[in-house]
């Protein structure tokens, strides 16, 4: 469970001066959910999902993820979180098994709890052909999968997502998508930040509609169609952030 | 704090980074083989360059004398000096090194020695120039050899004993124990090869870990991880303190077997620079000051890189780093700088002076525990500001 209350996030730039990158955000994802969080780039999609994986720390408001504050207790939220991002990448110099060990570890697994769940994921991901290869020579579809087996290593309850087909073919994205799927599928509360409506329209049980920080619109698929009398997506989004948006 | 996720965090930066090339390099290769063949290069140069000065027979110029056959002939005879005829621009030969010295004879200066007149030889030389400075070694030995011919002839002539003139003899004779001189020779160059040692060994692996992660994206992937950032910072700081540790360790073996290997008698070994007779209390002394020295580098080097966006960015910052960190170093190695109260504050300075008095055998207690505290303290300080920089937003995502 995911649920956030006027969550904030500033930052100052010596020329823009104050920037509102999350403006008193509220929401909320259940398990089993798929909450997307639409918006164009800069409308600070990075710094909720940032906010809420405990990255950084909100200006005001708050947030509970898996049922902890994400100020008060980060390392609790972070051991239920599992964050992939465009952003995060592997160390190229481990193998996709190391790597999958290290964040094992790092989440507290002992090496035989670790090294039961990894065959696992391995083989649920078929990745037993490089699994003893460097992460810096795998092909992207292979680094993806073992990004994925990454998140998944211990088990969280709470699935966040920033753009990460971003920069993907067609057919790793496609995989993400399955994965992300699957994710619903077993119960995990699920949020996914992107700028592609295809993925929306695909993915997503409730959707946020995020512009300079701050959620405009919020609903399901149909809720929003119907608000702005729209049936493309892509036009349902350019109305919502053009009327700034709907009550 | 949770020593096991720092040993995580720790063991895998140590397997990630062995299988960097550029690590092995600074940690391993430039101090196992670049620096003893540095130094014993070095050594190796010196010597040859001064014994090749010393065997050149220096050519001089004698100017005047024309009036004065014995001095001259006396002169062109000497099988240590080659004469060559007077010119109008042996000023600029002495400066384009084509002759080594000229030597002004005096009018008169013949008869003036018979008639025991009083006169004056002038040496023309280029100053600071090594062969210049052993063709005036040479001319001077020449003159007061003569000199002392020309007075014991007097002397005889007069019926007198060549003792009243020189009632005494000097002799120079070392009795400072070998160690206090080995100390005191190398006492200066062993901190800044240490000072050098560890900035090698630690840059690479602190730019790797911070600015290299988060050029590469993993910055923030690590990050994810429930493990305190604190326990990260000390995963972190621990791999690249190994780093500079083994850099110094790995050139101080092999150095120690290179001198040994190439022997003695070697150009520049080990006993020659009076390696061997260094005091063991001594090394240990060094060692336990280079600790405090290596968890402040870590740590700046460390803050440094955090800083930087990237790899290139991370550079700028830590290459004038060097130079101020060698600074004090080289200020250790002057002659007359003695170790004080006020000069112990002073980081690298204090290891520096200190060094040339633990390997020469002297023990100022008091002192050493005022660098060894004011060194750990600014190791503390350094390693605090790279945990807070560490848990600044602003710093990690600063991409």
């Amino acid at each position: 469970m995911i649920s956030t209350h006027q969550l904030t996030k500033l930052f100052y730039d010596k020329q823009r001066g104050e920037i509102r990158a999350a403006d008193a955000v509220t929401l909320e994802v259940r398990p089993g959910q798929i909450y997307g969080l639409l918006g164009a780039n800069g409308a600070g999609k990075t710094t909720v999902m940032r906010l809420l994986a405990t990255l950084i720390a909100p200006t005001s408001g708050s947030a509970e993820v898996a049922g902890h504050d994400i100020v008060r207790e980060p390392g609790a939220v972070r051991s239920r979180v599992g964050f992939l991002a465009a952003s995060t990448a592997l160390y190229g110099r481990l193998t996709a098994r190391e790597m999958v060990t290290y964040f094992g570890e790092l989440n507290g697994l002992s090496r035989p709890e670790v090294k039961v769940r990894l065959e696992r994921l391995a083989t649920e991901l078929d990745m037993h052909e490089f699994l003893d290869r460097r992460c810096e020579g795998l092909s992207t579809g292979m680094k993806q999968k073992t990004s994925i087996a990454r998140t998944l290593v211990h088990d969280p309850a709470v699935m966040i997502f920033d753009e990460p087909t971003l920069g993907l073919d067609v057919t790793t994205s496609r995989a993400i998508v399955r994965f992300v799927q699957e994710c619903r599928a077993r119960g995990k509360t699920v949020i996914y930040s992107t700028h592609m409506m295809h993925e929306v329209e695909k993915l997503c049980d409730r959707i946020g509609v995020i512009h300079g920080g701050r959620l405009m619109a919020e609903g399901t698929l149909a809720e929003l169609r119907q608000r702005t009398g729209e049936q493309d997506m892509e036009e349902v989004f350019v109305k919502i952030i053009g009327q700034g948006g709907l009550s | 704090m949770n020593l096991k996720n720092i040993s995580v965090v720790y063991r895998k930066e140590l397997r990630d980074l062995l299988r960097d090339r550029r690590t092995l390099r600074s940690m391993i290769l430039v101090p196992l083989v670049v620096m003893p063949l540095m130094m014993q290069g070095m050594f190796r140069l010196t010597r040859t360059v001064t014994t090749n000065a010393m065997a050149e027979v220096p050519t001089v110029q004698i100017l005047g004398g024309e009036d004065s056959p014995g001095v001259v002939s006396r002169l062109k005879s000497d099988p240590k000096l080659r004469i060559e005829p007077a010119t109008d621009d042996w000023k600029q030969r002495i400066a384009d090194k084509k002759i080594r010295a000229a030597v002004k004879i005096p009018d008169h200066f013949d008869s003036d020695l018979r008639n025991g007149t009083g006169n004056q030889v002038t040496i023309y030389n280029y100053e600071g120039e090594i062969r210049s400075g052993f063709a005036v070694t040479e001319l001077d030995g020449f003159f007061r050899k003569l000199s002392d011919e020309v007075v014991r002839k007097r002397l005889e002539v007069r019926g007198l004993s060549p003792s009243l003139i020189k009632p005494f003899a000097t002799v120079r004779e070392n009795v400072a124990p070998p160690a206090k001189v080995a100390g005191n020779r190398i006492g200066g160059l062993v901190p800044y090869v240490i000072v050098i040692l560890c900035f090698v060994g630690a840059i690479y692996p602190a730019i790797d870990l911070t600015a290299g992660e988060k050029e590469r994206g993993t910055m923030e992937t690590l990050l994810c991880s429930p493990v305190a950032r604190t326990e990260i910072v000390a995963g972190k700081f621990l791999m690249v303190l190994t780093s500079a540790l083994a850099a110094v360790a790995i050139a101080c073996i092999s150095m120690t077997l290179s001198f040994q290997l190439s022997g003695p008698k070697s150009a520049g070994g080990a006993a020659e620079l009076g390696l061997t007779h260094v005091d063991p209390a001594g090394v240990v002394g060094v060692v336990i000051l280079i600790l405090p020295v290596a968890v402040l580098f870590s740590a700046v080097l460390l803050t440094l890189g955090l800083w930087a966006r990237n790899h290139r960015e991370a550079l700028t910052y830590m290459q004038p780093f060097m130079f101020i960190i060698l600074m004090p170093a080289i200020i250790g190695m002057m002659p007359g700088i003695e170790l004080n109260s006020r000069y112990a504050l002073v980081p690298i300075l204090n290891l520096s002076l200190a060094c040339k008095e633990m390997l020469s055998g002297v023990w100022h207690w008091h002192l050493l525990v005022l660098i060894f505290a004011s060194l750990s303290a600014y190791a503390v300080i350094a390693l605090s500001v790279a945990v807070r920089m560490f848990n600044r937003e602003s710093v990690v995502f600063r991409t």
